[in-house]
């Protein structure tokens, strides 16, 4: 979609560098004219909200890194100093810190609104894989970032989370050891997180520009999934999108400066501002909220199966519930996308959806009593929502009728 | 002529692949070392084995030292709990060890083990769960008086390290 330019270049400068490094016909094609479905709503606003959030991480972030001490001797000490001493420290430290929780709430909204709008199917499959991989990308760098002030979190959450690997037959533990550079977590494993933690965010806003030059490939899906079939279903992207974007980003901001102001450290766990000590675990350890789910998956498997131990059929199911988000497109294979019109499919997104906040919040419970019962339930429910229920559905029900055109659908909106 | 242009043909296919071979084993071999650095350095592996003088531990307590930065449990285990743990049919263990296997003959109360839960490494807590022995408070494993699995999602027992006694109040770890 790269015909859609009005651009004329103005001045004789601007059509010596058009023949050069056509960089402003560029950004007019795919920032202002991009031809955009009318109906979008604010569902489409996290995209936009989404950048926001990177941009607001690697700006506070290199600041932070400007005073931060990557040494297991320092590095606590230093983000108190960073709260306490530097100038508007405790600012730049709050917003980084509750960004991340921020990035991550704005992502989810952002999946579970292609997973209902169908915006993963033909022809956005690709999109959907960036999508998914930036997401697997944030997963790493907030893990990394969340070890980096050395507290008894973090300190456990890195010894759990490379332990992960320990679980794979054969190279596990020369891997763990590889990745800790020793036999338990220290400060070689605290500075090399340091290094790819500033590292990363860098490659996810290059896999970003990818997920946007997919998107612009087949155009913006839409709230009824109806393709795009002449100028009256689009608007351009500016001023329409762009205004509409901003605003959203306006109102996401509200609650964002609410925690980073008033509320720092409520996302976060008391158990982090003690120091790391290898030789203590505190009672009762949990993640960050936003990886409670994949968590509570990870702890839901306790039993041996066949000739794989619990430990290893645990990190299967905890990779295999994000693997399967990268199948999706070929998982539900109905034509309609919008889950408005896909009876069947609507109740079984919202089923859905409570069983994946059920798994958050058994994430956060001791893993005793009930929990444990409950763990396995919503965990194969997780599953079977993707392999059973999806691909069943799609050969079963029956959709509604869907409108001819997004400006009708728009047009019998407003008579209605 | 035509077996002219496939004896040509064989010959720049073999220089090829040849080429790229050589190539992919420069790149691997390239690559190898910016890999290795990440690998426990000199000083870390400098560390390996320590000494512990187990004086003064009584029976029924426990101390945890540091062996290559990994936190070691030392517990001077008391008459009842070797008896408990000498007791468990080997059927109900799901990574079967008698208790001799796990001790040193003639020091069978002295139980040393890597601190380190199997499941995902979290330490557990002593003196705890249902088998008297230490229970995880990661994800709930649980593990019996001469530290083995009994419940939970810990697929071993706690690992023993290599260790010999120098004297009989003496251990060397590693
Ligand atoms: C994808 C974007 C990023 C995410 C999701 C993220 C996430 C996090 C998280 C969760 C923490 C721990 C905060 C705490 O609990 O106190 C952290 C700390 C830190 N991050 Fe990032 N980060 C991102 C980008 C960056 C960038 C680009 C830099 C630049 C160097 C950076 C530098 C730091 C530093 C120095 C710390 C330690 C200070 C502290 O704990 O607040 N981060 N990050
Ligand atoms: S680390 Fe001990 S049960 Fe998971």
């Amino acid at each position: 979609m790269s015909e859609h330019s009005t651009y004329t270049p103005g001045s004789g400068l601007e059509k010596w560098l058009d023949e050069r490094l056509p960089i402003i016909r560029f950004s007019k094609e795919h920032l202002m004219d991009f031809p955009t479905p009318k109906n979008l709503n604010y569902w489409w606003t996290f995209g936009a909200i989404l950048v926001m959030c990177l941009g607001i991480q690697i700006v506070t972030g290199v600041i932070l890194a400007m005073h931060y001490t990557p040494n297991i001797g320092m590095a606590f000490d230093s983000v108190e100093h960073i709260r306490r001493d530097v100038n508007g420290g405790r600012m730049i430290q709050s917003f980084h810190a509750v960004g991340a929780s921020m990035f991550f709430a704005a992502v989810y909204i952002h999946i579970f609104r292609g997973m209902y709008f169908g915006s993963y199917k033909a022809p956005r499959e690709i999109l959907w894989i960036l999508g998914v991989l930036i997401f697997v990308l944030m997963m790493a760098t907030a893990f990394m970032g969340y070890v980096l002030p050395w507290g008894q979190m973090s300190g456990w959450a890195a010894t759990v989370i490379t332990n992960i690997f320990a679980a794979i037959p054969v190279i596990g533990t020369p891997l763990l050891e590889l990745l800790r550079g020793g036999f338990s977590v220290g400060n070689p494993t605290l500075n090399r997180f340091f290094s790819l933690h500033y590292l990363l965010p860098f490659v996810i806003a290059a896999v970003v520009a990818l997920h946007i030059w997919a998107l612009h490939v087949p155009g913006n899906n839409n709230p009824i999934g109806v393709d795009v079939k002449d100028s009256r279903d689009t608007l351009p992207f500016h001023p329409y999108y762009t205004m509409k974007d901003a605003f959203g980003m306006v109102l996401f901001l509200i609650p964002f400066v609410w925690f980073a102001f008033f509320a720092p450290d409520i996302l976060g766990h008391p158990d982090n501002y003690i120091q790391f000590d290898s030789q203590v675990t505190p009672a009762h350890i949990v993640p960050e909220w936003y990886f409670l789910p994949f968590y509570a998956i990870l702890r839901a498997i306790d039993f041996n199966l066949l000739f794989i131990n619990s430990k290893l059929l645990g990190v299967m199911f905890f990779i295999g519930s994000i693997v399967i988000l990268f199948l999706l497109p070929w998982l539900d294979t109905a034509k309609v996308r919008s889950g408005s019109f896909r009876p069947m499919f609507k109740w079984f997104y919202w089923l859905f959806v409570i069983n994946f906040i059920g798994l958050t919040y058994l994430g956060a419970q001791p893993a005793e009593g009930i929990y444990v019962l409950l763990s396995k339930v919503c965990t194969a429910y997780y599953f079977i929502h993707f392999v059973v229920i999806l691909p069943v559905v799609s050969c079963i029900e029956k959709p509604r009728p869907l409108p001819t055109s997004i400006s009708e659908s728009v047009l019998a909106k407003s008579h209605a | 002529m035509a077996t002219e242009a496939q004896h040509s043909t064989t010959r720049r296919d073999f220089l090829f692949v040849a080429t790229g071979a050589v190539a992919g084993v420069g790149a691997a071999a390239t690559i190898w070392p910016l890999i290795n650095q990440m690998n426990p350095d000199a000083s870390t592996l400098a560390v390996a084995s320590v000494e512990f003088n187990l004086n003064g531990i009584e029976s029924g307590q426990s101390v945890t030292i540091l062996w290559r930065g990994l936190p070691v449990f030392v517990r001077n285990r008391t008459d009842k709990e070797v008896e408990e743990a000498k007791a468990v049919p080997m059927a109900e263990l799901r990574d079967p060890e008698t208790d001799e296997q796990r001790t040193k003959k003639g020091h069978e109360n002295w139980l040393i083990m890597i601190a380190n839960c199997t499941h995902l490494g979290c330490i557990p807590t002593g003196e705890s769960g249902e088998f008297d022995g230490w229970s995880c408070p990661c994800h709930g494993s649980q593990f019996d008086t001469a530290g083995r699995v009994r419940k939970g999602p810990a697929p071993t027992n706690l690992v023993v390290p290599p260790y010999e006694f120098i004297s009989d109040t003496l251990v060397r770890i590693g």
